[in-house]
């Protein structure tokens, strides 16, 4: 048994300062292939890096809302559907939070309707568009809702830097901690 | 099943079978357990259980007098025509004690979802990011790991009473408890080591849209699981067979089903539920995480019958994300008076307690509620001192911010009738 004290010295030395924080204490799982690990990072964050090569256009994006079905669940020009709606019915209202909740127009970031389209639409037939249509489709909602010019082709860089009309307008969550109330000062 | 009568030596065979194939205490006869082939006592007067092998041997059913069932809720069906299920509700009114059966577990989807069929001997779970080593584990290794087993509650944040509401499980019913068995998310973050930037992680699951959530690290780190187990058997598939993320005390969406993937990230990622969790005021928003103090009164609930004045033991759960829970009381006027309630067993963290409280009904109409308070002081309102906070009238246009926890009130008639005190 004594030699086993001297293991964890031993492992630090080998390991650097890092292991000293931080070491496998179990050794089990594998190391992700890069290809699984790019296939599977779906997830788009605010920068955008996780965002795959491609591009696309409001202008395409129009045809693939008709071809693709889009219409017939949030209506011809985004507002007559039983799907949420996609254009917002008080688009002047200098207040962005009351033209209503439009994906295209109060998300904080672009990505996150790139995110919304490329995981979650069309309805029952999700991961059936390509990385091009739904750039497309991104520059389509956001061009109907004053974001974007039509001609604005969005990519991999350009889709991170459009700047959504909410800005930072919106409440960010506490840095929550264990064992606290759920809002400081409030009793219930 | 069918039934016929028996002779004592078939008899005898018999109650081995009935006494695995029934559970829920449910109204078994007590037969043939303690008799002898030449006792004198009177043959049984209930005719026997014969079921299939499947259902008596197999896999045990409960008692054809058990009638207890979930319901879709909020007056979407489920499944619908095309096969999707959206939410489904617990019966309250018939649970005892704090485990919710896994057929009776409440279950919940973003937006109506199909049920994965997942082979658990394919399905891998992944930790990437920012992290000093990506990892991916089968279900065998995840295994491996030192387990943790430990009650705990999930709620739906539309868990909320309406007077449309005519029962418990209509009111409250998207609520279970549950004993999740897995490994601490902790144990795999340590196994894949965290960067100091990792601030957020998202979850993704394995359904159609893979509804992804952001939750700080913090709370990772803390105390969730990656639950393979739920009531002594591995989670059922509408709860998220083969692997789930538990989030105790979070609101249920984040207890991501089916799970195949956290990224541990360094902001707050913005994807599919977090957008719907988007708010223009903080106090708001903070209040749609962690769930506050909450306790309801399961029998004499809306819709059932008292059948006259005298005893009874008013039953409950409470339950808080905030922890567990402290005091119970139970007020049988109206709010006036309240009493302390009876724990039926010691309060878990994050998990259902079973209250009680002796009553004996005059037989004059009132009103019965309960309320509790948990191991941070959070004590559960009424929907009056909640608009009073908020500073709003307090009519049918108030709505309680954050999940309601409100007190719900039950009426009672004088002929027995239990209904919806909100109506």
């Amino acid at each position: 048994m004594g030699s086993h004290r001297m293991l964890p010295f031993a492992f630090v030395m080998l390991m650097g300062t890092s292991a000293l924080a931080q070491g496998p204490a179990f050794g089990i799982g594998r190391t992700p292939s890069p290809e699984e690990l790019k296939a599977r990072d779906i997830s788009i964050g605010p920068t955008g890096e996780e965002l795959p090569p491609g591009k696309g256009t409001a202008k395409e994006g129009a045809q693939l809302y008709r071809t693709k079905g889009c219409a017939a669940c949030h209506g011809a020009t985004g507002l007559e559907g039983t799907a949420p709606n996609l254009k917002s019915k008080d688009p002047k209202n200098p207040d962005v939070w009351a033209r209503g909740r439009i994906l295209p127009l109060r998300a904080p970031f672009a990505t996150t309707v790139w995110d919304y389209i490329n995981r979650g639409m069309p309805l029952n037939r999700e991961g059936t568009l390509t990385v091009d249509e739904v750039y497309s489709l991104t520059a389509f909602l956001l061009f109907i809702n004053d974001v974007i010019p039509e001609d604005q082709a969005l990519d991999q860089q350009s889709l991170p830097q459009v700047k959504m009309p909410i800005g930072d307008n919106y409440a960010s969550l506490p840095d929550w901690k264990p064992r606290t109330k759920r809002l400081p000062g409030y009793p219930f | 099943m069918g039934s016929k009568s028996l002779n004592r030596r078939e008899l005898l065979k018999s109650s081995a079978a009935l006494a695995g194939g029934l559970t829920l205490g449910a109204a078994a006869p007590a037969i043939g357990a303690q008799q002898s082939p030449d006792s004198h006592h009177a043959p049984p007067s209930s005719p026997m259980i014969k079921g299939d092998k499947d259902g008596m041997i197999a896999y045990g059913e409960r008692s054809n007098y058990v009638k207890s069932v979930r319901i879709p809720h909020g007056g979407r069906p489920s499944p619908d025509t095309f096969g999707l299920t959206f939410h489904v509700a617990t019966p309250l009114q018939d649970s005892v004690g704090v485990i919710t059966p896994s057929s009776l577990h409440y279950f919940a989807t973003t937006r109506g979802s199909f049920l994965p069929d997942i082979d658990p001997s394919k399905h891998t779970f992944m930790i990437h990011g920012l992290v000093d080593r990506p990892l991916t584990f089968t279900m065998d290794d995840l295994k491996r790991f030192p387990s943790v087993t430990r009650l705990h509650f999930i709620e739906c944040a539309g868990n909320r009473s309406s007077p449309r509401a005519k029962t418990v499980q209509e009111s409250h019913g998207m609520t279970s408890c549950a004993e999740w068995t897995g490994v601490l998310l902790s144990t795999l973050l340590k196994e894949a080591g965290l960067k100091g930037t990792a601030k957020w992680f998202v979850a993704e699951g394995g359904e159609e849209v893979k509804g992804a959530s952001s939750m700080p690290i913090a709370k990772a780190m803390d105390d969730c699981l990656l639950a393979y187990g739920m009531n002594g058997e591995p989670v059922r598939p509408q709860n998220g067979f083969p692997l789930r993320l538990m989030v105790p005390g979070f609101e249920g969406i984040f207890h991501t089903k089916w799970l195949q993937r956290i990224k541990v990230v360094d902001r707050y990622y913005m994807n599919y539920n977090d957008f719907g969790h988007l708010d223009d005021e903080p106090k708001t928003a903070a209040l749609g995480y962690q769930i506050g103090p909450k306790s309801v009164i399961t029998f004499p609930s809306g819709a059932q019958q008292l059948p006259g004045k005298g005893f009874y033991e008013i039953s409950g759960l409470a339950w808080s994300g905030g922890g567990a829970i402290k005091l119970v009381e139970v007020s049988t006027d109206g709010g006036k008076k309240w009493n302390k309630a009876e724990f039926k067993g010691t309060p878990q963290r994050m998990a259902f307690t079973r209250f009680g409280y002796q009553w004996n009904w005059d037989g004059s109409e009132t009103e019965i509620l309960s309320r509790c308070t948990d191991e941070l002081g959070q004590a559960q309102p009424t929907r009056a001192q909640l608009a009073k906070y908020w500073n709003k009238p307090y009519d049918q246009t108030f709505s309680v911010p954050g999940l309601d926890n409100s007190v719900q009130p039950w009426h009672i008639a004088s002929d027995g009738r239990v209904t919806n005190g909100f109506a």
